[in-house]
């Protein structure tokens, strides 16, 4: 990291990674009173839930990240000074995580799948058409700031396959062309809704004070369950199959069995093309993209 | 006999605002809490116990046994630790159920800090599903409102309350002494056990760590009783599970069912193999379980069954894969996951995933060696067994496996990129546009 080695190392920095170990002077700059103020307010909030006040460790990093846009020196150092930690404590916390940025991140992390499933899915072709539309690599951000995008881990929406995660909010079925319209819309200000989330994205800022125990009053926005979610559920009302007890009794009466395949070998193909299911199921958009129309 | 499906714990997802106490309330919603403090907590621990409930994070240990483990009361706190870290890849249950349904985990976490005299409970949320933990957040919130949780609980004079925490993006904390140490403000990492956390777990305290689901289902448990809850599923593998179907199926989704349930029942429901498209491997319960191929169908996805045709229940989380697939790319790109997760506290993991990166990266590229293969299964015979924790294991599982079933395209990977052999447009669940091939590599 630092520009002590070879000449040979520091003309590297220089190139290609000078941009990525510069450390802005924000980063050590002491807070604003103001700013200051507020962070302590709600880092004794944050410290009183636990019994143990280092546990607000993964939470301060992240209120830091919802003032800074990153994990910067000025707010590591005042984590320590909270938690009675060391520098050297806390930042070995902060580079364990993913979440916690070394550098500023943009307004939106755009973060494609590309473990097994969804980069086979079609994860992959969407990272590179991505990188490509916005000239940057993973872990990367777009030159007005605006969006970093990242090669993410499986984020546990596997049935919604090729997933995209903004801002840590779920845009399923993705494509290559419903990925590019996120960024456009992102870039060029649009309000863009996730599938199931909230209405709209917010900021990675707002996102992070969500992030250190702060609701932000979006818990009742968007859907309970997409339509892969409720698959099981829809075809045990139709069968009228349920757990013996009163537990089936659901928001329904049964209906008309109606079990779409005749499909009995896995071996033959289905009748039902990939999204046909989908489409019939209520209260959801057909076809694989996500709503990232503006509202 | 009971039926295919069960819905359970996604009873009522399709209703509007599933998520609120009072959707909750109306389907049931705290009646077992309530029926549970008419009880003593070591009658609650009993019923559960005698519910044989495994857990449902993957290892399969039982719930109520895990809770009885814990050291006797001393006077000092105890605590419940909900793992919600759900991070396997092709696991996706848990992110559902507290999207759709937060309160029965709630209730069952009520449940379960009653049991044990837990006075604070804690749901450790990985941190990368924001609107999960706003839902948790206000569950949390409105069952406090309602004098579900904090002092003297609906009279009972218990105090129960639950902290929900966002982790901030580590597959390892998914392992309960690690998640202990992230909680704690810690990296991630493994602890030595003994001590066991029932022992010494958060803050040294005795701590049991438990899966979402596992405690979710409490909550049924403690409404209709433990023989209800035996009545599903096998005689070693009690009770319904949700099964996620990923993949090359015609239509992915959640199926709640009763443990050993088939594949090829479940295949079934998701409306068979994609359009025009075979079966070629798939996992029962995450990438950490060795894959299976069409031979397998028929198995009962309980713990045993699946354990005695070589594989692990696990979570649950079925991925499909079709005769488009190239096993080494799949393989390949699980070993980069290992390798990006190990957390370099212990050697043989840490080396050994790095080192088995680099071989099937060059098999991938049709770079491989002569010996390449062999050295794959020297390299797992070195890791498996002798690293810290499971995830070391968990890395081998998919190399182990993959040539146990498909030996030649590990062999393949000497002469042929995989991208050839299988090229990645035939894969993808769209129309390839754009001709332009892609390696999946191209940034550093």
């Amino acid at each position: 990291m630092s520009g002590h080695g070879s000449g040979e190392t520091w003309s590297l920095h220089m190139t290609q990674e000078a941009a990525y170990l510069h450390v802005d002077a924000e980063s050590k700059a002491p807070y604003a009173a103001d700013v200051l103020e507020r962070l302590r307010a709600d880092a004794e909030v944050v410290i009183a839930r636990y019994p143990g006040k280092r546990s607000a460790l993964l939470p301060l990093l992240h209120l830091v990240q919802s003032v800074d846009g990153y994990v910067t020196g000025r707010g590591l150092k005042l984590c320590a000074e909270l938690l009675d930690l060391t520098a050297a404590e806390v930042s070995a916390v902060a580079t364990y995580y993913t979440q916690y940025k070394r550098h500023p991140n943009g307004d939106y992390t755009v973060g494609v799948c590309t473990n097994t499933l969804c980069a086979i899915m079609g994860g992959d072709l969407i990272f590179d058409r991505l990188s490509e539309h916005l000239g940057v690599g993973n872990d990367e951000t777009t030159p007005d700031g605006k969006i970093t995008l990242e090669r993410i881990e499986c984020n546990a929406g596997c049935d919604y396959a090729p997933v995209v995660m903004t801002n840590w909010e779920f845009f399923d079925n993705q494509t290559p062309e419903s990925a590019t319209r996120l960024v456009d819309d992102l870039r060029a200000g649009k309000d863009v809704a996730p599938t199931r989330g909230a209405h709209r994205v917010c900021t990675f800022k707002e996102i992070s004070r969500v992030l250190a125990g702060f609701n932000d009053g979006r818990a009742d926005e968007g859907v309970g369950a997409g339509p892969a979610s409720l698959l099981g559920l829809q075809i045990a009302k139709e069968q009228g199959w349920r757990a013996p007890g009163d537990d089936a009794g659901g928001s329904g009466a049964p209906v008309q069995p109606q079990v779409h395949p005749e499909q009995t070998s896995i071996d033959s193909p289905s009748k039902a093309g990939p999204t046909g299911m989908r489409s019939t199921q209520p209260g959801t958009p057909p076809g694989p993209t996500g709503k990232e129309e503006p509202k | 006999m009971t039926d295919t499906l069960t819905p359970v714990l996604t009873r009522f997802w399709d209703v509007p605002e599933s998520w609120k106490l009072a959707t909750y309330e109306r389907h049931d919603g705290y009646r077992a809490l309530r029926k549970a403090l008419t009880m003593k907590p070591e009658e609650v621990l009993a019923e559960v116990k005698d519910s044989s409930i495994r857990g449902r994070g993957g290892a399969g240990f039982p719930t109520g046994l895990k809770w009885s483990f814990m050291s006797p009361p001393d006077g000092g706190p105890r605590y419940l630790v909900v793992n919600a870290d759900e991070s396997e890849p092709g696991t996706c249950k848990d992110i559902p159920l507290m999207m759709a349904n937060p309160h029965e985990l709630v209730e069952g976490a009520a449940i379960a800090s009653y049991a044990i005299g837990c006075e604070k409970a804690f749901i450790y949320l990985r941190g990368e599903v924001v609107h999960v933990y706003r839902r948790l957040l206000s569950a949390v919130a409105e069952a406090r409102a309602a004098g579900y949780l904090g002092r003297d609980v609906l009279g009972s004079g218990a105090t129960l309350d639950i902290v929900v925490h966002a982790g901030a993006g580590a597959y390892e904390c998914g392992e309960e002494t690690a998640l202990l140490d992230s909680l704690e403000g810690r990296r991630g990492q493994p602890r030595s056990k003994p001590p066991f956390p029932g022992a010494q777990g958060l803050y040294a305290r005795p701590t049991s760590v438990n899966n979402v689901e596992s405690i979710a289902s409490v909550a049924g448990i403690l409404r209709h009783g433990a023989d209800w809850f035996k009545s599903m599923g096998t005689e070693k593998s009690t009770g319904f599970g949700i099964f996620s179907l990923s993949g090359h199926v015609a239509h992915p989704g959640q199926f709640e069912a009763p443990l050993g349930i088939t594949m090829r029942e479940l295949l079934d429901l998701a409306g068979g193999i994609r359009q025009g498209h075979r079966l070629k491997f798939w996992t029962p319960g995450g990438s950490s379980t060795p894959i299976l191929t069409e031979d397998y169908l028929d198995v009962p996805l309980d713990f045993d069954s699946v354990a005695a045709a070589g594989s692990m229940l696990g979570t649950r989380a079925l991925q499909v894969f079709d005769e488009t697939v190239s096993v080494v790319r799949a393989v390949a790109r699980w070993t980069e996951f290992y390798q990006h997760e190990s957390c370099g506290k212990c050697t043989p993991c840490r080396e050994g995933t790095y080192w088995l990166r680099q071989v099937m990266t060059r098999l991938e590229h049709g770079k491989g060696s002569q010996d390449d293969v062999d050295k794959l299964l020297d390299m797992c015979e070195n890791i498996l067994g002798r690293a810290f924790c499971a995830l070391g294991d968990a890395a081998t599982m998919p190399v182990t496996s993959g040539i146990k079933h498909f030996r030649e395209e590990f062999e393949a990977g000497m002469h042929t990129p995989a991208d050839v052999l299988f090229p990645l447009a035939n894969s993808a669940l769209f129309e390839v546009s754009d001709t332009k091939e892609s390696s999946g590599m191209v940034t550093t």
